[in-house]
């Protein structure tokens, strides 16, 4: 096995090509574990944490770009990213442990394309990017459109994730993921649920994304509960109508992890919950 | 000397305090030497290659290839062992499988190679040819008469005809008649229960390393809790001399039962045997969870008749306990203690071992107590609650006491049951409010404690500083214990005394660290052992002196005159003799080899408090309380910590834990991530309340304390979850899908 660490894209991009076997390291807190478990035999490790930019959050037309190896725990203590995108820096930070959370990044846990991945129902809420480099140069990509099956992305060989771009937060809105584990902490979601919203004047909901992970092969985003929730006040009745579409919408599978009647359920439990959470931080109270 | 002082109340001045452990530097910094942590120079990897399937015909294994492969020193398969004693059989072939393959993760063949990837390739060049065969996991399917069968010939005589071959005993215990007894009961609550098998989860997988000589000579270093029983087995497996095979046990990051059988042990001195080479084997996390002893899974029926005052008229369980791929679940000791708290007049229990497609069942803290606890303690709480009675209450108006006929035979002398419940009754914790979606929940539980072979060496050294020589690997502070009684008895500071885990080389032999017996019994050993050192240090001043050995006593680290009739000499402490041993005699050791009979039978009482998400099913436990008998707590901390720990694993087991099989019958979740035990954020501080009823056969009074606090907390946290709910629990893990699908069926109606 092969390690490189090249200092630009550039020579990262030539370190991949025409390697099929090759591996992408930033965080490593899935390809170590992948190793150490004998489930993958690679010949080439190419470590991208020396390449300029990788360790920077740096503000971009109002919302904010993140570096492929940016790891949760400094996102965590970016206050301004903090103050625009609560929801997803505290998706970030339920992945693993404390020792997890220095080093896994948000385009790690996206390419690992894990439908219980915990950062990525709350980026597809959030309407993020995902900056591709590769041979051909480079392409934007809606994080909703990487995964695109358990393990599987939409990335071609020789690509990988540069950066996440989280857009221009509106006025009057908020964000919130949350996930249901039976532990409280050091697991995965057996059901994820991202909202972002933003409201009007009279506290009605002017726009909505909500997301669900691990009920189906992949995140998906629910259109029909974020139409629940438009030109209403996030009343009983709205928050009914949410819970449903995404109990509805949602497509789980029985596994050692929950059933098809529990993880259905529970996604509509969360939404509501989260969605409660998303509208307190619009308004600019704490949450 | 007065050698029997438990009739003296007695000033401890060591024993009862807190001081810091010896294996607290090692473990913080490292230099704790575990199972795999020993290197040897030119020394290999051994690697197992498993079983696929969870029930198959071995037709034909093929290691040409590999064994072809540069790198590769040896390949071992069931074929090498040849025939071994009919006592150890079942062990071998679970630690090699034979012409079947019995469950998913069975070992199946093994390597020795240059490195680990030479390794990990060679299994790959491994060709095993299987017929797949109808298997079974469950523990009821097992039973019935079309189940797969795993083995022909092993039923015993006490099964009726007619049941499958999977069902190998049946076990009866009790005394009385149950139908009079339901007779004249106000209330009969009959309910079937039923236990998922969990694992000890102890952090270190199993590891070895072994060497053998071309002149038959062999050493195993091993994370173990009993080397003696590593020696024993291995030896006969490999038809060696005992003395031919010396084992040294390593630290041991845990065990819990898990560590008291061989797995790896056989195949490391097969592979060190035929490579010539010094040979390593280390599980990894997916080996350990997929090939060790987990405990057994149980369906159990229970019968109580109560009349409207509490009183229980009749006690009945039925048990059911699939112990994996050989005989042996632990049912009987399910069988012989669910009931011992109680004084009943009319008590039976029927036990039924069962073999399943899984790995065997091993030991795990009070095997087989927890789940029949489980059953019979949530009978009882149902009962006591359907009469709107105090659960404390009716667990003391039925109490077993001194005097009492236990389910199980034997009459108890002074016990502390009742010490427990009063405690309990009294503890802020037991009047404290409940909020909504909060319920409390207490249950009892019992467990033996065991003695058995033990040996103990305590040397003076010249500086008279004293070490003492135990063979039971620490996993409780049993380091800490046996220094402290040493130290008690000799009469000098705890720093003065050092004790050491000797190889099998060194002491006679010793039956493993089981059965909560250590503290009892090595600390008994080790306190014959000061005494006879200190006979000997008495006999040696007396020598000095020109008086008679009998008028010398020993007392605050020195030998004194006994009297003012045996003369006016200064007292001559223990460096002192130390230092003229040499002129007086030679060295000075005691040493103190025994069965241990009269180990202290040990009860606890559990309380805890739980919150209910009923949008989730999920629970939190708010406040938990262990209050248990200890005899005499040598180190407060370690009992605290074994209380504690019990508690978490019984949280565990309640709420979380479980082996998940699939149709397939290969296990679903072999590793820590789908296997979720307790994480620290899962847990409040667990409060401690230790009672001390001294135990008769102990000088001190000691009991084993490690095992009985598992036992009450699977009751003690259903007893709980059902109050919160409104809805019986009568299945583990209550995990969250379970917890909400009983929300919901009540909601139904």
């Amino acid at each position: 096995m092969r390690y490189e660490a090249p200092l630009s894209v550039e020579d990262a991009v030539a370190a991949l090509a025409g390697q099929p076997g090759a591996h992408v390291l930033a965080g490593g807190t899935d390809l170590l574990v992948k190793l150490r478990s004998e489930m993958i035999e690679p010949e080439v490790i190419v470590d991208i944490k020396r390449i300029d930019g990788m360790k920077d959050i740096r503000a971009e037309e109002g919302g904010w770009r993140i570096g492929a190896a940016v790891s949760g725990a400094e996102m965590s203590e970016h206050e301004a990213l903090v103050a625009d995108w609560p929801g997803v820096v505290e998706a970030a930070g339920l992945i693993g442990s404390t020792q997890v959370q220095g080093r896994a990044t948000l385009a790690g846990n996206l390419c690992n394309a894990s439908p219980a991945a915990d950062s990525v129902p709350a980026m597809v809420a959030a309407g993020a990017v995902a900056r591709i480099v590769g041979p051909n140069g480079s392409r934007d990509l809606a994080v909703i459109d990487v995964p695109q099956g358990p393990g599987k992305t939409a990335l071609e060989p020789g690509e990988f994730i540069a950066s996440i771009l989280l857009p221009a937060r509106g006025q009057q809105s908020g964000d919130a993921y949350l996930r249901f584990i039976p532990r409280t902490e050091m697991d995965i979601a057996v059901v994820g649920c991202g909202v972002s919203l933003s409201l009007d004047s009279e506290n009605r909901v002017s726009a909505a994304r909500v997301s669900l992970g691990a009920v189906g092969p992949k995140v998906m985003l629910v259109e029909e509960a974020a139409e629940a929730l438009k030109r209403r006040v996030l009343d009983e009745a709205a928050l009914d109508d949410l819970a449903a579409a995404c109990s509805k919408a949602a497509t789980p599978i029985d596994d050692k992890r929950g059933t098809v009647d529990f993880r259905r359920h529970v996604a509509g439990v969360l939404a509501r919950r989260a969605a409660v959470i998303a509208a307190t931080r619009a308004k600019g109270e704490n949450a | 000397m007065a050698l029997d002082d438990t009739k003296k109340t007695r000033d401890f001045k060591v024993v009862g305090t807190r001081p810091d452990r010896p294996d607290g530097i090692d473990k913080v910094t490292g230099r704790a030497r575990f199972g795999a942590d020993m290197v040897l120079p030119g020394m290999l990897t051994g690697r197992i290659l498993r079983s696929p399937h969870a029930h198959a015909r071995i037709k034909r294994i093929d290691t040409s290839k590999a064994e072809a492969l540069s790198g590769v020193k040896a390949v071992v398969t069931r074929a090498d062992f040849g025939e071994v004693p009919a006592d150890v059989a079942d062990v071998m072939d679970n630690c090699m499988a034979g012409d079947k393959a019995l469950y998913d993760g069975h070992a199946v063949a093994a390597v020795a190679a240059s490195s680990p990837a030479v390794a990990r390739k060679a299994l790959k060049l491994i060709e095993v040819e299987y017929e797949v065969l109808p298997h079974v996991t469950d523990v009821d399917a097992a039973t019935r008469p079309d189940a797969p069968v795993l083995h022909e010939g092993r039923q015993q005589e006490t099964v009726p005809k007619g049941m499958s071959a999977n069902v190998i005993a049946r076990s009866e215990f009790g005394h009385g008649d149950i139908e009079t007894g339901l007779k004249q009961a106000d209330r009969v609550v009959a309910r079937t229960y039923r236990t998922a098998a969990t694992h000890q989860g102890y952090i270190e997988p199993h590891a070895c390393l072994a060497t053998m000589g071309p002149d038959g000579k062999a050493d195993l270093w091993v994370c173990t809790q009993g080397h003696y029983m590593v020696r024993n087995t291995c030896a006969a497996i490999l038809g060696m001399e005992q003395g031919q095979l010396r084992v040294t046990a390593s630290e041991i990051g845990g065990g819990f039962g898990g560590k008291t059988v061989v797995f790896l042990e056989p195949v490391a001195l097969m592979l060190a045997k035929k490579s010539g080479r010094p040979v390593k084997m280390v599980m990894s996390r997916s080996e350990v969870l997929r090939a060790t002893g987990p405990t057994s899974s149980t369906s159990i029926d229970v019968r109580i008749g109560m009349t409207k005052e509490g009183r229980i008229t009749a006690g009945f369980a039925e048990l059911r306990y699939q112990g994996g791929a050989y005989p042996g679940s632990p049912v009987d000791m399910g069988a012989m203690s669910g009931f011992a708290p109680y004084d009943l007049e009319n008590v039976k229990t029927v036990g039924w071992d069962v073999v399943t497609n899984r790995p065997k069942a091993a030991a795990y803290r009070a095997p087989g107590a927890p789940m029949a606890a489980f059953a019979i303690e949530s009978a009882i709480d149902e009962a006591a609650r359907g009469f709107g009675l105090d659960p404390l209450e009716v667990r003391l108006m039925n109490g077993a006491d001194e005097g009492t006929k236990a389910s199980y035979g034997p009459t108890y002398p002074a016990i502390g049951l009742k010490a427990t419940l009063e405690a309990a009754k009294t503890h802020p914790h037991w009047s404290a409010p409940l909020g909504e979606n909060q319920g409390r929940g207490v249950a009892c539980g019992f467990w033996f404690n065991f003695g058995g072979d033990t040996c103990v060496s305590l040397n003076i050294t010249p500086d008279g500083t004293v070490t003492v020589s135990e063979g039971n690997p620490d996993i409780g502070g049993s380091r800490a214990s046996m220094t402290m009684m040493a130290a008690e008895e000799l009469g000098i500071p705890y720093d003065q005394v050092r004790t050491i885990i000797a190889d099998t080389g060194s002491l006679g032999q010793n039956e493993v660290t089981d059965g909560s017996r250590v503290t009892f019994a090595v600390g008994l050993a080790t306190i014959k052992a000061a005494q006879a050192a200190k006979a000997e240090m008495c006999r040696r001043a007396a020598m000095v002196w020109g008086i008679d050995e009998d008028a010398v006593e020993w007392a605050d680290g020195a030998a004194r005159p006994a009297g003012p009739n045996a003369g006016k000499f200064p007292p001559m402490t223990l460096k002192e003799i130390a230092a003229i041993a040499s002129n007086t005699g030679g060295p000075i050791a005691g040493h103190h080899e025994v069965n241990a009979e009269g180990a202290g039978v040990s009860f606890a009482t559990h309380m805890v408090d739980v919150e209910l998400d009923p949008d989730t099913g999920s629970t939190k436990i708010l406040r938990y309380t262990v209050f248990q008998d200890a005899g005499k707590a040598v180190h407060p901390s370690y009992v605290e910590g074994q209380f504690q720990g019990g508690a978490v694993q019984g949280i565990g087991w309640a709420l979380n834990e479980e082996y998940i099989y699939g149709e397939d019958g290969i296990l679903q979740n072999a590793g820590f991530l789908d296997y979720r035990i307790p994480v620290a954020s899962d847990l409040p501080m667990i409060d401690t309340v230790i009672l001390e009823i001294p135990n008769p056969g102990h000088p001190y009074g000691v009991r084993g304390v490690g095992e009985t606090s598992i036992v009450p907390p699977l009751a003690a946290i259903a007893n709980a979850v059902s109050a919160a709910a409104g809805v019986r629990m009568t299945q583990l893990p209550m995990s969250p899908p379970r917890v909400l699908a009983a929300l919901q069926a009540q909601a139904d109606g």
